[in-house]
């Protein structure tokens, strides 16, 4: 019984996970504390993916406080952009660490 | 306040020995194995301030701040740890070294006896001090002493590091009351 409502519930979480990245992946590198490319533009709907090619921890954090992702040493971690506009963002624990995202519409 | 400029001047004064008084190479600066240990050495006494404000404070954003301290700066010592051991160089224990960890050895007495707010500010200004103090030192005497490439790197690396620290801690002395 447990299974039978576990699987749909299943389903839906893929959906949705399949829907979160249906636009482009645009990725940024941080390597030696630096985004690289430190500016682009995306269109609404874009995920942005950034890589920790550092040996410590980073973030992305949105100045307006709209998302605040971590970036483990050597892994990725991503964001989709929801919504039309220019965000600015830095790194939480190395704020000289500053990257632009213009978000257009599609 | 007294106190606590005594204890930055000697600190600046411990680390401002490194460059004059190295007692090894012919140019008078530190070697290799001496700036390896100061550095170790400046790492591991911000990793203990931290968990004393970890163990102290109740501010959320003091104690974000400690948490990632010790996270980058464990990480940078690892990595200078795996990076002496691959050189096969054995950090040396040095008066520039010795004099730091005294120095800290103070200011964690003297940051002992304060609680709530009053221990929060000294904590984060003592962080803006001494990272000041550390990457003045790396910058003007540590890296450009550093004979092999890799050390220098991984110095140059750890300037930008605690650079970052430097402005997170201006950040949390600025908007803490």
């Amino acid at each position: 019984m447990r299974m039978r409502w576990c699987c749909p519930a299943f389903g839906a979480l893929a959906i949705f996970a399949g829907a979160a990245i249906a636009g482009a992946v645009v990725p940024i590198a941080i390597t030696d504390l630096v985004f690289s490319p430190a500016e682009i533009t995306v269109k609404v709907g874009d995920t942005v993916e950034w890589t920790n090619n550092d040996f410590v921890d980073h973030t992305a954090t949105a100045t307006d406080g709209e998302w605040d992702v971590a970036i483990p040493s050597g892994k990725s971690a991503m964001q989709q952009m929801a919504k039309a506009g220019t965000i600015t963002y830095f790194c939480r624990v190395h704020p000289g660490m500053t990257g632009k995202i213009h978000v257009v519409s599609g | 306040m007294l106190h606590t400029h005594s204890n930055i001047l000697g600190l600046a004064a411990a680390l401002a020995f490194a460059c004059a008084a190295g007692p090894a190479n012919a140019g008078g600066n530190p070697t290799d194995p001496q700036i390896a240990h100061i550095a170790y050495t400046a790492g591991a006494i911000d990793i203990e301030a931290a968990k004393q404000a970890l163990k102290i404070s109740k501010d959320a954003n003091v104690r974000a701040f400690a948490d990632d301290m010790v996270r980058d700066h464990q990480a940078v010592n690892d990595k200078a740890l795996a990076l002496v051991k691959k050189l096969n160089v054995t950090p040396e224990d040095n008066d520039t070294s010795k004099a730091l960890t005294k120095q800290a050895e103070a200011k964690r007495a003297e940051l002992s006896k304060l609680s709530g707010a009053a221990f929060d500010k000294a904590y984060v200004d003592n962080e803006v001090a001494y990272h000041k103090t550390v990457d003045n030192a790396l910058e003007t005497t540590l890296i450009p002493s550093s004979s092999n490439g890799e050390l220098k790197a991984l110095l140059q690396t750890g300037l930008k590091i605690f650079e970052g620290h430097l402005q997170h801690a201006e950040h949390l002395a600025s908007t803490s009351k």
